[in-house]
């Protein structure tokens, strides 16, 4: 009957693996084409969290999926285009100072507006209830998120890998200096691609916020996590950051089923091994400008 | 586009970004001549920080009510707020408000990890320190000390107030229990009393499993209860873990009866409809009913627009015990004021009876509250969440009967 279980836990990690992936791909998009390490990237995803509270009361909660990211990525625009913009050919320390200090303006922010105690906010009527497959069970939520995150997981592939656009990025990914050379300006898909993870960040924040508590420092809770993700993956890696939340959700909840309290320590140790072994993450590409 | 970041810089990152949490907000320090200063100290940031901003509430409410009719031997109320962050922050912070600021005493904290750490300062600075919101019984036992005294209930208190509930409703003789329970200080002591409330009731325990504080889904843990089906889920958990879990346990439509043992209104507002359920202890409620309760309700709800919870009442009575104290005794001397409170002195905390600190461990002797989860369908706003069940000890029964056991732990009486 054990394995039943473990199974369980394996299925359920990957429903799991669905959100880490949405908060960490955006970081990872935007670190790899501008060295920028987005350390207010929770903060963003906190923002999302609140205009989804906000927007429900007016557009619905559907509404508000598609509103808040959008909304959240025009404000990724204008970060891109006023802040970042300025640090990428600086010392990587300061774009860290701003991004650190970024987030705690954002989190004070929120505090400041709305207060320390979580919002009140729950799932949708259309999208409670739970999927009995055998003995298994699935809210109809998560199974929900799973598939807007594969959805916008999907978007993202195509337009990185399948479209002029995703050419000219994945081109300055690996040598701006070249692609400049050819005379193509990347600060247009500079911000795009601020704008792209950035919204990522939001439409997380809106998944979430039925499941999780909305609160200022939610922002923070999650950043670590999204952190470990992206290094197990390996930078720049499109395919290493999910295969990276995947397993990172998997083990945690196997990790759970036979020790709980070894929950959250588990994805440290999980990076911790696969740097030993893979020192680039999992499917780390040599990037010649981070070397 | 020469950047000169490495993966390495990324690997340092990551431990960084864990700094974020623990970065506090900027101490809100002011100074007045002759006014009596009084620290307050707890949790603005983190997992406790939702209910830290009540306790801030409270006890600003508690100074504007002091000041306003006449101050404490004719001087001001002056607060010097901080936040505690964790047990070594609040550890220096308390220092610096008794040495720097000069206050005549601290109130505040929540955090049992960082109350034991104030409650080691205020021992050997010989400054009262009254616990708003530290559970741990073990502050009241081994680690107690003359200066550090407790309104808030202990941990075995909270059981004992939802025990009756439970005993009363047939879920604990032959029962199996599943508990999750916080990772850390608070957490252990309370599942250490929850255990010795429920063996000695005939219980027993599926499992008992602790969840560290930063986790935010609690999916796994879910599938496992489902998995040993108990007869009662119980709740050890705290602060924004039981938000998380009381959204999550909805989510998955587990159907066990669920009852808590540590619990906050606030986190429980903070759900959202149709997701809160189960039996929960309180050390007070905005439905308890007295004069002085309704009054205190009233006066918060014209300042601040929404209703008190249990934690902004710990803030709020605290300061005006200390200031009823002192005008009693004209004096601010800390020596003096810990032997007057340490008498017995008796207090109006909005409760059916008054209450006093008992001399042997500094706990406030008092009743204690359990309420219901209220039915969705009857709920009539946002705040209406749960019917009050009444008050532990029951009136006819003394109050010491629900006080953690004189079991000769503390040393002070």
């Amino acid at each position: 009957m054990q394995y039943v279980f473990i199974l369980e836990q394996v299925l359920n990690g990957l429903l799991v693996g669905a959100y880490y992936l949405l908060i960490a791909l955006g970081l990872s998009l935007i670190f790899a084409l501008g060295g920028i390490v987005n350390l207010a990237h929770g903060g963003f995803y906190a923002i999302g969290a609140y205009l989804a509270v906000m927007l429900t009361d007016r557009v619905g909660f559907f509404g508000a999926l598609v509103a808040s990211p959008v909304l959240v990525g025009c404000l990724g625009i204008v970060i891109e285009r006023f802040l970042f913009r300025r640090f990428y050919r600086s010392d990587p320390i300061l774009s860290l100072l701003l991004t650190f200090g970024l987030a705690m303006v954002i989190e004070q922010g929120l505090r400041i507006v709305f207060g320390a105690a979580p919002l009140p906010f729950s799932i949708p009527a259309e999208l409670r209830g739970q999927l009995l497959v055998g003995d298994f069970i699935y809210p109809r939520y998560r199974l929900f998120i799973f598939g807007v995150a594969l959805a916008a997981v999907t978007a993202t592939w195509f337009i990185v890998y399948r479209t002029t656009f995703g050419r000219v990025v994945r081109a300055g990914v690996q040598n701006p200096d070249i692609v400049g050379a050819l005379g193509i300006s990347l600060a247009p898909y500079m911000t795009a691609i601020a704008a792209l993870g950035v919204g990522l960040a939001g439409l997380a924040g809106v998944l979430l916020a039925p499941i999780a508590g909305v609160h200022p420092a939610m922002g923070a809770e999650i950043l670590t996590a999204a952190f470990v993700v992206v290094v197990i993956g390996g930078l720049g890696s499109f395919w290493g950051v999910i295969a990276a939340a995947t397993l990172v959700g998997v083990v945690r909840g196997i990790t759970i089923y036979f020790n709980p309290s070894w929950g959250e320590a588990s994805m440290y140790l999980l990076m911790a091994l696969v740097l030993l072994v893979r020192p680039r993450g999992l499917f780390g590409e040599r990037i010649e400008k981070f070397e | 586009m020469s950047t000169k970041l490495s993966r390495r810089t990324l690997l340092k990152t990551t431990a960084g970004s864990a700094l974020l949490a623990a970065v506090g907000m900027p101490a809100i320090v002011r100074a007045q001549a002759d006014a009596i200063r009084i620290g307050h100290l707890t949790p603005l940031t983190g997992f406790l920080g939702p209910l830290g901003e009540y306790a801030v509430m409270g006890v600003k409410l508690a100074a504007e009510e002091i000041n306003a009719g006449g101050g404490v031997m004719g001087r001001k109320i002056d607060l010097v707020m901080e936040d505690s962050v964790n047990p070594q922050t609040a550890s220096a912070k308390a220092e610096r408000l008794i040495e720097r600021d000069r206050v005549a005493m601290i109130i505040g904290e929540i955090s049992s990890a960082s109350g034991l750490a104030i409650g080691q300062v205020a021992n050997r600075m010989k400054t009262v320190f009254i616990n708003t919101g530290c559970n741990s019984d073990a502050l009241r036992g081994t680690s107690c000390n003359p200066y550090m005294f407790h309104i808030e209930g202990a941990n075995s208190m909270y059981v004992m107030a939802v025990g009756q509930y439970l005993l009363r409703e047939n879920m604990v003789k032959g029962k199996k229990w599943y508990s999750l329970t916080a990772d850390y200080a608070f957490g252990h002591d309370l599942l250490r009393v929850a255990k010795k409330f429920m063996e000695a009731n005939g219980g027993q325990f599926a499992a008992d499993e602790l969840v560290p504080t930063d986790a935010t889904d609690f999916s796994p843990y879910l599938l496992k209860i489902r998995q040993s089906q108990p007869d009662l889920v119980v709740s050890n958990l705290a602060g924004n873990q039981i938000t998380n879990f009381i959204k999550q346990y909805s989510e998955y439509g587990l159907k066990f009866p669920v009852a808590g043992f540590g619990f906050d209104t606030v986190v429980a507002w903070g759900a959202g409809k149709g997701n809160f359920s189960g039996i929960w202890p309180l050390v007070w409620h905005h439905l308890v009913d007295t004069p002085s309760s309704k009054k205190y309700v009233d006066a918060f709800q014209k300042k601040y627009g929404k209703l008190p919870d249990n934690q902004s009442w710990g803030d709020y009575n605290s300061l005006k015990i200390v200031a009823q104290s002192m005008n009693e005794i004209k004096s601010a001397d800390p020596q003096k004021l810990a032997e007057h409170l340490r008498k017995g002195a008796k207090f109006d905390v909005m409760k059916a009876r008054e209450v006093y600190f008992r001399p042997y461990d500094n706990q406030m002797v008092m009743e204690m509250y359990a309420v219901r989860a209220k039915d969705p369908s009857k709920m009539k706003d946002q705040w209406d969440i749960y019917d009050a069940l009444g008050a532990v000890p029951g009136p006819n029964e003394d109050l010491e009967t629900i006080a953690p056991p004189k079991d000769g732990a503390c040393k002070i009486g």
